[in-house]
This record gives C-alpha cells, sequence and structure tokens, in this order.
C-alpha cells in the first residue's frame, strides 16, 4: 500500500513537469474538457433530475406532520443535494463514466506501447497523458455538479408539481428561504476534491498497466474502485472538517 | 556511434541479459538476432532507455546515456527514431497527426512546413495520400510503413527498429526491409534492428550480433555468418531445412 502511494505521489509530481510545448499541452486539455464535461453531460442531468425528485418525495413522505411546516421539505432536498446527493452521486457516476475510460484509454497505450513511443521521442509521457485529465477533472467536475445541483432542484419541483404532496409555492419558498452559505463552499472543495481523485487514481492505475487487454479491464475495474472508496473517505473527511 | 559496455538486465530474480558489449556501425545496418527469448528486445529497450540496465553503460556518441536523467536525455532522444513491433501509432490520430507529432512538439517549424514534412515522410514509405486515414484503417504493413515514417519525421541520426517483419507476409516483409535500408543509406542513420527473420539477415545485414540466452555468442556480417563454425549460431540460422540447402549451394 505504502508503495503504491508513493508510486502514486511520483507519478503526480512528474505529471505537472514543465511542460515540452504549452500549445500542444492546452490543445490535449481542451479536448479532456470536451470529453469530461459534455460528454458526461447527459448522464449527470438524467441522474440529477431523478435524484432531486426522489429525495423530495421521500423528504415530503417522512415529514407528514402538522407541527411542520411543507416549506421545511423544499429546505432539506436543497441542502442534501447540494451537500451530498449532487455531488457525491454525481461523483460515483462520473468514476464510472470518465474514470473507467481514463484507466481503459491509458492503459491501452502502455499494453501498446505508445507510451514508449513517446518516451523515446522525448515526451514527458505522464505529463502529456494525465496532467490534461486532471486538468479537465478539476475544473469540469465541479461545473457538472452545479448542473447537477440546478436539475436536481428542478427535479424536487417537477416531483412537487406531480405528486401534491407539497405544493409548489411551499417548495420554492422553502428552496428559497433561511440559507448558509457554508454548504455552496462545501459542495465546492468536494467537487474539486472528487474531480482530482477520479481523474489522478484512474490514469494511475491506467499508466501502471502491464500485460494485455484482460489487465487493461482490471485497471480500469481497480480504478472505478478505489476512486470510489477514496471519493466516500474524503467525502467524510470534508464534511466532519468544514461543517 | 553507439556502443553498450558490459550491459546486464534482471528482472527480479530472472537474468536477462548477461554482461553483453557492442558497438552499432554509422550508416549501417546493425541487427540484433537470435532465438524468442533471447533478450534481442530487452537489449534494444535498455539501448534507447525504456529499461534501466542492471549495471553497464549505453554510450551515444561518448555520451553516457544510462547516466543521465530524464532531462538529459532528451537531447539525444530527439535524435532517436524507433519503429515498435506493434508499430505503436497513436490510435486517436490520423496518419498525418501522427507523424507531425513530434515536430510540433519539438520544433518551431509552420504548419505548412510540417504538412510538407508528413507528405515528404509518407512518399518515402510510399503510402503518399494516405494523410487523413486512421490507424484502425490501416493493414499491418501500411501501420509499419507509417511508424517508418514517423520515426523518420525528426529526421533521426539514429532508427531503431523492433521485429520488423513480424505479422507480415514475405513479400511485404521484404519491402519493409528494403525501406529501412534505403533510409539507412539515404539518412546515414546507424540502424538497429532486432530480428529472427533470416530473410532481414541476409539481405540487409551489415552488421550482425547474436544473442542466444542473454549472452553474445558471435559478431559478422551477412557475408560471414553463412561460414561461421559457432554451434549456436549455426543451431539458430540453420534451423530449417531450406537453410541448410541453401548453405550447401554457397
Amino acid at each position: 500500500m505504502f508503495y503504491s502511494f508513493g508510486r502514486y505521489i511520483l507519478l503526480l509530481r512528474l505529471s505537472f513537469r514543465k511542460p515540452e510545448k504549452f500549445s500542444v499541452y492546452w490543445e490535449e486539455v481542451m479536448r479532456e474538457m470536451v470529453s469530461v464535461g459534455i460528454g458526461s453531460l447527459g448522464i449527470v442531468a438524467i441522474i440529477s433530475v431523478f435524484i432531486g425528485a426522489v429525495a423530495t418525495i421521500q423528504t415530503a413522505f417522512q415529514l407528514v406532520s402538522d407541527f411542520i411546516p411543507k416549506t421545511v421539505v423544499g429546505k432539506i432536498t436543497r441542502d442534501s443535494t447540494i451537500l451530498e446527493f449532487s455531488p457525491t452521486i454525481s461523483a460515483l457516476v462520473l468514476a464510472g463514466r470518465v474514470g473507467s475510460s481514463i484507466a481503459s484509454q491509458i492503459g491501452t497505450m502502455r499494453v501498446t506501447e505508445q507510451i514508449d513511443a513517446l518516451e523515446i521521442m522525448g515526451v514527458n509521457a505522464p505529463g502529456f497523458l494525465i496532467s490534461p485529465k486532471i486538468i479537465a477533472g478539476v475544473t469540469m467536475v465541479p461545473l457538472l455538479i452545479i448542473i447537477s445541483v440546478g436539475l436536481g432542484l428542478c427535479g424536487g419541483y417537477i416531483a412537487c408539481a406531480a405528486s401534491r404532496d407539497v405544493s409548489t409555492a411551499d417548495y420554492i419558498s422553502g428552496l428559497t428561504g433561511d440559507f448558509n452559505q457554508v454548504i455552496l463552499v462545501v459542495c465546492a472543495v468536494k467537487a474539486i476534491v472528487f474531480g482530482f481523485i477520479i481523474s489522478s487514481i484512474c490514469a494511475y492505475q491506467g499508466f501502471y498497466t502491464s500485460g494485455g487487454s484482460l489487465e487493461v479491464g482490471q485497471s480500469a475495474t481497480r480504478g472505478v474502485v478505489f476512486s470510489c472508496v477514496m471519493i466516500l473517505f474524503a467525502d467524510l473527511v470534508i464534511s466532519r472538517m468544514l461543517l | 556511434m553507439i556502443e553498450i559496455k558490459d550491459i546486464y538486465k534482471n528482472f527480479g530474480g530472472n537474468e536477462v541479459l548477461k554482461g553483453i558489449s557492442a558497438s552499432f556501425k554509422p550508416g549501417k545496418n546493425n541487427l540484433i538476432i537470435g532465438s524468442s527469448g533471447s533478450g534481442k528486445t530487452t537489449l534494444l529497450k535498455c539501448i534507447v532507455g525504456l529499461h534501466e540496465p542492471t549495471n553497464g553503460e549505453v554510450l551515444y556518441d561518448n555520451e553516457n546515456f544510462t547516466a543521465m536523467h530524464f532531462e538529459g536525455r532528451v537531447p539525444i532522444r530527439k535524435q532517436i527514431g524507433m519503429l515498435f513491433q506493434n508499430s505503436a501509432l497513436f490510435d486517436s490520430m490520423t496518419v498525418e497527426q501522427n507523424i507531425i507529432f513530434p515536430l510540433n512538439l519539438f520544433t518551431n517549424l509552420s504548419k505548412a512546413e510540417k504538412l510538407d514534412r508528413a507528405n515528404f515522410c509518407l512518399e518515402k514509405v510510399n503510402l503518399a495520400g494516405t494523410n487523413k486515414l486512421f490507424p484502425s484503417e490501416l493493414s499491418g504493413g501500411m501501420k509499419k510503413r507509417v511508424g517508418i515514417a514517423r520515426a523518420i519525421s525528426m529526421q533521426p541520426k539514429y532508427l531503431f527498429v523492433d521485429e520488423p517483419n513480424s505479422g507480415l507476409d514475405p513479400k511485404t516483409a521484404i519491402l519493409i526491409d528494403n525501406l529501412i535500408n534505403e533510409i539507412t543509406d539515404e539518412f546515414q542513420t546507424t540502424t538497429v534492428i532486432v530480428t529472427h527473420d533470416m530473410n532481414s539477415v541476409m539481405g540487409i545485414g551489415d552488421h550482425i550480433i547474436f544473442l542466444d540466452n542473454g549472452l553474445k555468442w558471435w559478431e559478422g556480417s551477412n557475408h560471414e555468418i553463412a561460414h561461421t563454425d559457432n554451434k549456436e549460431l549455426n543451431e539458430f540460422v540453420f534451423a530449417s531445412k531450406f537453410m541448410r540447402a541453401a548453405r550447401e549451394k554457397l
């Protein structure tokens, strides 16, 4: 475990060496941003709407009491979506979609000697392959999570409109009242950390793949599993530290 | 000139190379031959720095490549072109982008100059007009030729070729051999080829090093190989009836 952690840190250090040519790396960053951001928008949008709707319905179900104002449903949905559902569930889904893609892409390049070809040319292979993915991860995952929060709250509104357990007016009133801005900071920190975890761990797993296609698949699986575990661990640490 | 001095390479407890020394002649085809598992590719990877030797030195024009760090090796690596066994073309790039890639990173050529260079390299390997194809659209022989085109795009001083004929039909294999030979002659590269193909050995082997079980057993030219009395080399070269019959006619 310590060996792997040390190798992971060394790989990160190599990844952020000075680029051979900034413009070529910039193109790679843009390409990765499109792949991570635009490529994941559909799945993030779908899960966000459903999560927001389900969170609203279940909160309304548990708070059936004449002593509790209905606006609380909107408030709880808002806070839980911003604090937990959007960042964590989106990150877990992105670990599957983006992380497996990163690990298998780099792993395939390793087993087909494309990484060797880069090194022979004098290219810093970790820098060229990994740093654009990490930059794309820490920039696009937060953007996706912002979109996820918005769509999650829209999902809650749709659920209110459809079920009539809570009126849409009460829901909106709950969403807009009594807002503590700290939860936005927590959400932003989680999003950046999760983006880094997904891209760096999966890139590490891919970069040290050896063997053939079977091992590429195993690297992708390991990348997703380790990313998911580390996302949940980081979620706990960040929540404990910032709330 | 490339020199290797007393190269050892271990993988765990497995000693793959056992003290190999040799020099590779400039402007010539230098072949490293031997049976599968003899350490040919490992030696090649030690020479280009993909593997670090357990012991020994690799010298490029008397500069100790082995002792250099990553940054120190970059100027030498810019003079190296390499064709890999499976071509190792970048899947996500077209043929043209593959060839231009090192030029983008290491030169300040204009876009037009880079395109000219790419077209020149593709013409050299008889693949003019394939610029926009992706590697997945190419045959094995075409991939090898694009690999050669990419390897020569930076006008290398040293050309390394790993198993150029593996997986190719005899006609295409000879075409690739001739191409490598032409490039060596035209650009005066120090070409190091790892192969176990006897057509290559007899056709383009200016200087041959024979490895077996991690040791160097013989060194010479393709003219000398037929008359050697080295037992290990004879067992390798004349393993087939065809080669034995050919030797009797020599």
